[in-house]
């Protein structure tokens, strides 16, 4: 009689713990195959314009009001090194020496993913996919476990470390607030001299990045940089040489980061759901002979 | 302690309600904590002990340093690392502690659910060993989080369940409470309250359960969480199928040796605490322990080498960071199987803790591979965590043993807490007090 209590209380335990956690699951494995939201908008960057004038930097520095950078805009001995985005700086452009006589510029930036690592990643949904492309992040609920920083195969997201008080993940948003919400581009895209950036919807850009390589197949290498990368970013590259030689991971993978996860994910219901039987039942397998598991309970009161 | 009781060898160490003496009057709270020594007593013999000023001198400067980190910000003590987002309060704090803390969940379920009663003596320190474990892994994760306080949001603010970590925090938060309950039984015969004991006795099947199924889970999600890093982690540490095995199977042999070793340290060092039944069954129960442990340490092997094959990986083992890979394998599974391979076989203890000691640190090796030294191998730099992060880890870790040493010389972990004269204090007289009736009525 007490095993059979003791047995039901068990499964009792398990199962509210179950039902709490199995909700961990339902959301990841439905995420299949995103192929985007249709009228998402993106970035066509043709690197063989860029001439490495900064223009973007400071444009973005203005429209985030960013702080004072360390090194002036002006200052052109930042391409000694390659740099990376930080807090104070949500896009940068590296020097690339790609031949014995050839430069290439690059500009660096949040790429927006369509399915983003950094949004799968996060246990408090600070990010979110907008129907315009952009992933932006939510301050407000931000623990700072920096996972999104793990995550982001980019290397995108930096964090306010210096701050005792009101750390937070700084990236790039896409001007989401303040341009791309209205159909406007992006700061750093309209002060382009060069127009090394086009802004319009993702599809239209697909289209127009690949009759760029196929109506000059000399100039470019025959790849568009983001169509495929991690499940497809927003911001898309166009390139006169391999883009291992700009600083760019050519071999990454085309599946999203998610996928990588989902081993893992889909293996949790299984647990949840088969442990607690499986255990009880071992427990009164092993224990038959041996008059229950209260014989514990004579050392006690002896 | 341990000089003190050579020195005095009369005195009474609190290993029930009721002291021996004085008309059985029961210990106050203060005795217990004391030790039931004075407090001139206790602090004497907490001087006299060389590793307490250790201690002391570690907390003069760490106790600081943990304090400006909160003050001045986390850039204070971990710098601006951008790219390594993660590292040693996780790496080492998080990471590496709750692997070496799965000895809870697996004593807990060795005696109520398989039954094995004769592990009973080492039980309760499995457990603690793991409560502990966990509570300091959260106070590491404290240390790293940027807003600390904002730990609960998982749970009531903002849910992003689509997340590893998500699962994680809820199953550390309910694990821990898991393991609240299974220590408290040891907390309620210390303080006396028979009744929370009974009731938490009840529910012992079910809590070892939960610990099972919440274990499998959160100790291979640390592992899957580094799957969101594919590119950036060496590949000879990396695989996106086996990943949460291998860190799920490395956890099974770091729990069991932690207790092999924290039971070594116990009974070496705090001999007055422990009881007969634990010294004379320990080496018995180090040799059981040291059974799983190398069956868990040969699935982990061939699971590593599994993940090698499965992703065609051989070439790395040619390079630097296969020298590395293969010192990780050596030392911390090859070695450490022998060692406690030929301990069971020749039923050499000595050997046994050997090996337990290069599991242990085999597996927080791995830990730190994984989430630190191989991070953004590509990059072609190791990051080396700054001297203020290694004092703040440091000063933790000290806490976490201080704070270990502390429950072990009151609570019943080590000896069986006795109850000569009955916890029922109300319903059974005690003996002296049924001589004084006897002598007032036969007036």
């Amino acid at each position: 009689m007490i095993e059979r209590r003791d047995f039901l209380k068990g499964c009792l335990a398990c199962g509210v713990t179950a039902a709490t956690v199995s909700v961990a699951s339902g959301k990841a494995m439905a995420a299949g195959s995103f192929e985007g939201y249709p009228d998402a908008m993106g970035v066509l960057v043709d690197l063989t314009r860029c001439v490495g004038c900064r223009s973007c930097e400071v444009a973005c520095n203005n429209e985030q009001k960013l702080p004072e950078p360390d090194e002036a805009f002006d200052d052109m001995s930042v391409f000694k090194d390659k740099r990376r985005t930080t807090e104070k700086a949500y896009t940068v452009v590296n020097k690339y020496q790609v031949a014995t006589e050839e430069t290439l510029f690059r500009k660096i930036q949040c790429n927006h993913c369509t399915e983003p690592a950094c949004l799968s990643s996060c246990f408090v949904n600070a990010y979110t996919k907008t129907k315009e492309g952009a992933v932006i992040y939510d301050a407000s609920v931000c623990v700072g476990c920096r996972n999104c920083m793990i995550a982001c195969p980019f290397n995108i997201p930096a964090y306010s470390y210096s701050s005792p008080i009101n750390p937070l993940v700084k990236k790039c948003i896409f001007c989401y607030d303040t341009r791309v919400k209205d159909g406007k581009p992006p700061a750093c895209v309209e002060i382009c001299p060069q127009q090394v950036m086009t802004f319009g919807r993702r599809a239209d850009l697909i289209k127009l990045g690949h009759d760029r390589i196929q109506a000059n197949p000399a100039k470019y290498v025959d790849k568009l940089y983001g169509e495929k990368a991690v499940g497809g970013t927003s911001w898309m590259y166009l390139s006169s040489v391999d883009f291992d030689k700009v600083g760019m991971d050519g071999h990454i993978q085309n599946e999203p980061i998610i996928s990588n996860v989902k081993d893992f994910l889909g293996f949790v219901p299984m647990v949840l759901t088969i442990w607690p039987a499986l255990f009880t039942g071992v427990h009164l397998l092993a224990t038959r002979n041996k008059g229950g598991h209260h014989d514990h309970e004579e050392g006690d009161h002896q | 302690m341990k000089q003190f009781l050579t020195r005095n060898p009369g005195t009474q160490i609190i290993d029930s309600l009721r002291k021996d003496n004085d008309k059985g009057r029961p210990w106050t709270l203060m005795e217990k904590i004391f030790l039931g020594l004075n407090p001139q007593q206790y602090l004497s013999q907490a001087m006299s002990n060389p590793l307490n000023w250790i201690f002391a001198a570690i907390l003069l400067v760490g106790v600081p340093f943990i304090i400006a980190r909160f003050i001045f910000g986390l850039s204070w003590a971990v710098g601006d690392p951008y790219d390594n987002a993660w590292g040693l309060f996780l790496g080492f704090g998080l990471f590496g502690m709750v692997p070496l803390s799965s000895s809870g969940f697996q004593l807990g379920s060795a005696v109520e659910v398989f039954g094995r009663h004769d592990f009973e003596p080492i039980e309760r320190l499995g457990i603690l060993n793991g409560i502990l474990g966990y509570f300091f892994a959260v106070i590491f994760l404290m240390c790293d989080l940027g807003q600390p306080w904002r730990l609960i949001y998982p749970m009531f603010v903002s849910w992003g369940p689509e997340a590893v970590l998500f699962l994680v925090a809820w199953h550390v938060a309910t694990y821990l409470s898991v393991q609240a309950a299974e220590t408290s039984t040891a907390f309620f015969e210390w303080m006396g309250w028979p009744a929370g004991k009974t009731f938490v006795k009840k529910m012992a099947l079910g809590l070892a359960v939960s610990g099972i199924i919440l274990s499998t889970l959160h100790q291979g999600a640390l592992g899957a969480l580094s799957t969101y890093a594919p590119g950036k982690i060496h590949p000879l540490w990396y695989s996106s199928s086996f990943q949460w095995l291998y860190f799920f199977v490395s956890s099974l042999p770091g729990g069991l040796c932690m207790v092999i070793v924290v039971s070594t340290i116990a009974v070496k060092t705090m001999g007055w605490r422990c009881d007969g039944t634990f010294k004379n069954s320990l080496s018995k129960l180090q040799i059981a322990l040291a059974k799983g442990a190398s069956m868990g340490l040969v699935t982990y092997l061939v699971i590593r080498l599994i993940g090698v094959a499965h992703d065609n990986k051989w070439a790395y083992l040619g390079t630097g960071w296969g020298a590395w890979w293969m010192f990780e394998i050596g030392f911390g599974v090859i070695l450490s199987l022998l060692l406690l391979t030929a301990g069971i076989r020749n039923n050499s203890v000595t050997l046994v803790r050997m090996g337990a000691w290069t599991t242990i640190i085999g597996v927080v090796l791995n830990r730190l591979n994984v989430y630190m030294f191989t991070f953004n191998w590509q990059k072609g730099h190791v990051h080396i965590p700054p001297f203020r992060e290694i004092m703040i880890a440091v000063t933790v870790y000290t806490i976490y043993i201080i704070t270990y040493r502390a429950i072990l010389y009151r609570w019943p972990i080590l000896f069986k807490w006795k109850t000569r004269y009955s916890e029922y204090a109300v319903l059974e007289p005690t003996p002296v007090a049924i001589a004084e009736a006897e002598a007032a009525g036969s007036k």
